[in-house]
């Protein structure tokens, strides 16, 4: 596979890019915002790129036509595959106490052994939250730990 | 005596809706040509100031253009995260120390040969050293260049340069009130102190600090933003240490989705009271002084247009980019535009040399429009210069 070169943007967010097989560089920029944008690179100037911006229906469009279902079925194969690991989606309900606080405070991992590897927050995504992350109602983590770990965190998420 | 009262709010309300719905013309003829408006509000400012000063209203434009100047700095010192700023020091400080010694010494000459004071020269150097962050970002989303491999060169000397206004403008600061040797001394350690405090904290409490002021609510948000703002920029003022050195300070210490919430919160207030600061200063500036001026300032810019286009040059070979590639970082460099006029605004403020106002505005007006053509047609211009050699 190729190597995936990452650049900080300063003020922007992060440039990811890459040789394709046949010699053109491909690029994706991930603006702070969540924004994508679409870079390839020319071959006559390869520091000039063409940009295309996707908003986030055009993003999964076209990982949808490039085989991000294929994805989806290797990720379900993994659930199989390693036992005793689970990964689940949990909600942050409205008026609980985690809104607000930032994932480091919650010393979820400390405390249930889950890690958090993603949240979903409408049609954003923030994958490996940082641990200055800050929750917001209606979030929606997505963890993976043990079974047992999950139920914990499932209710700590409740203020149960 | 209350129908007087009415009258004064009556005119003042006329007086301002005039110049803003001026203003909202300007904006739209330079989005539609796709300039920078920071030259038409100047422009517009000083048109006023030699057509009708507005008297009413005056007071409330001053007031607005210091809160302009705050939130300017304010969302200058937000723009970038801690770790940017060690990132962009630890691989682009050579080319910072190229850029400073290439573009803040043609202004410090250039002022004491025209034989102002050392202090109105160095805020003439500060004016022509510092890019205009703003344009030159407008300049990459507009051109579609965010994407090019020479654009971390370009946004990495911006960050230095942000990183320098840091020190330089409490130093400033310190200088401009001048309380002898000693107490210049002392307010020099007190100011610089500050701003490694405020980069410390920022560095280390960043996320402490953030979670303390972060609310879901963006009403919430904004006012405890505003609040510490101008709370703090006052108080800086106080202590005689420049409003706008404050508030940048505080920038600089928030971080993370704070700083991420309160940079699209403040935005549109910041671009009405950053307008207003430039009216304002264009109705300071004596029109009658600017053909004087414009000479120098013409060559001036076109010198200090050479030295930004090898800083950004030097800057993108050292990171293997290739001629083209080069000379788009070193034109995109070339725009100067708000934080230049904060900076001859200071002295201004401060009564110093009468040409720097009318020089600085000169000076502005140039590169904010050249600056970004030059960038845009950075491309063509190295093709014509090759075929020319070629021919040669």
């Amino acid at each position: 596979m190729a190597d995936v070169e990452e650049t900080l943007l300063p003020g922007v967010g992060v440039r990811h890019d890459f040789s394709t097989s046949d010699g053109r560089r491909l690029g994706v920029i991930v603006h702070r915002s969540g924004r994508r944008e679409l870079l390839i690179y020319k071959k006559d100037d390869p520091d000039a790129c063409q940009a295309i911006r996707l908003d986030h229906d055009d993003l999964r469009v076209l990982v949808e036509v490039l085989g991000g279902t294929q994805i989806v079925e290797r990720l379900a194969s993994i659930q199989y595959a390693v036992e005793g690991l689970a990964i689940d989606w949990i909600s942050v309900p409205p008026g609980v106490e985690t809104i607000g606080q930032s994932l480091g405070s919650t010393e979820l991992r400390t405390r249930t052994g889950v890690s958090v590897v993603a949240v979903l927050r409408g049609e954003m995504t923030f994958p490996s939250p940082e641990p200055d992350f800050v929750f917001e109602a209606e979030d929606v983590a997505v963890v993976v730990g043990t079974g047992e770990g999950i139920r914990k965190a499932t209710s700590y998420f409740r203020d149960e | 005596m209350l129908l007087g009262a009415d009258d004064t709010v009556a005119t003042a309300l006329i007086e301002l809706g005039l110049v803003i719905a001026g203003l909202a013309v300007l904006a739209r003829i330079a989005v539609r040509t796709g300039f920078s408006p920071i030259p038409f509000y100047l422009l517009a400012g000083l048109i006023f100031g030699a057509v009708a000063e507005p008297s009413v209203s005056e007071n409330f434009i001053e007031l607005g253009a210091s809160i302009g100047v705050i939130l300017l700095l304010f969302m200058l010192g937000l723009e970038y995260t801690g770790s940017e700023l060690t990132a962009s020091l630890r691989t682009g400080f050579p080319s910072g120390i190229v850029d400073g010694l290439l573009n803040f010494t043609p202004g410090l000459i250039a002022g004491l040969i025209l034989g102002w004071g050392w202090l109105a020269s160095i805020l003439l150097g500060g004016v022509t050293y510092i890019s205009s962050s703003g344009v030159i970002a407008k300049v990459l989303t507009d051109l579609q260049r965010v994407g090019n491999r020479e654009t971390p060169a370009i946004l990495s000397i911006l960050v230095i340069e942000d990183l320098a206004m840091a020190f330089y403008l409490p130093l400033i600061a310190v200088l401009l009130v001048g309380s002898g040797v000693a107490g210049a001394l002392t307010s020099i350690a007190v100011a610089v102190g500050a701003a490694g405090a405020a980069l410390l904290v920022a560095l280390r409490f960043g996320g402490a600090l953030s979670r303390a002021i972060f609310h879901n609510s963006d009403e919430v948000l904004l006012l405890t933003t505003l609040g510490i703002v101008l709370l703090v920029a006052g108080a800086a003022e106080r202590l005689q240490v420049s409003a706008a050195v404050g508030a940048f300070l505080v920038g600089i210490a928030l971080s993370g989705q704070v700083a991420r919430r309160a940079e699209t919160l403040v935005t549109p207030l910041r671009d009405f009271f950053a307008a207003t600061f430039f009216v304002f200063f264009g109705l300071q500036i004596d029109v009658g002084a600017l053909p004087g001026a414009l000479p120098v300032a013409a060559a001036l810019a076109v010198a200090t247009a050479m030295t930004k286009v090898f800083t950004g040059w030097w800057a993108a070979r050292r990171r293997g980019i290739g001629t083209k590639g080069r000379f788009r970082a070193g034109t995109a460099l070339v725009a100067r535009g708000e934080f230049s006029i904060v900076i001859a605004g200071l002295g201004v403020a401060a009564g110093l040399e009468g040409e720097l106002g009318p020089m600085s505005a000169a000076y502005v007006l140039i590169l904010a429009i050249i600056g970004p053509l030059l960038a845009r047609y950075s491309d063509e211009l190295v093709d014509a210069a090759r075929r020319r050699f070629a021919l040669a």
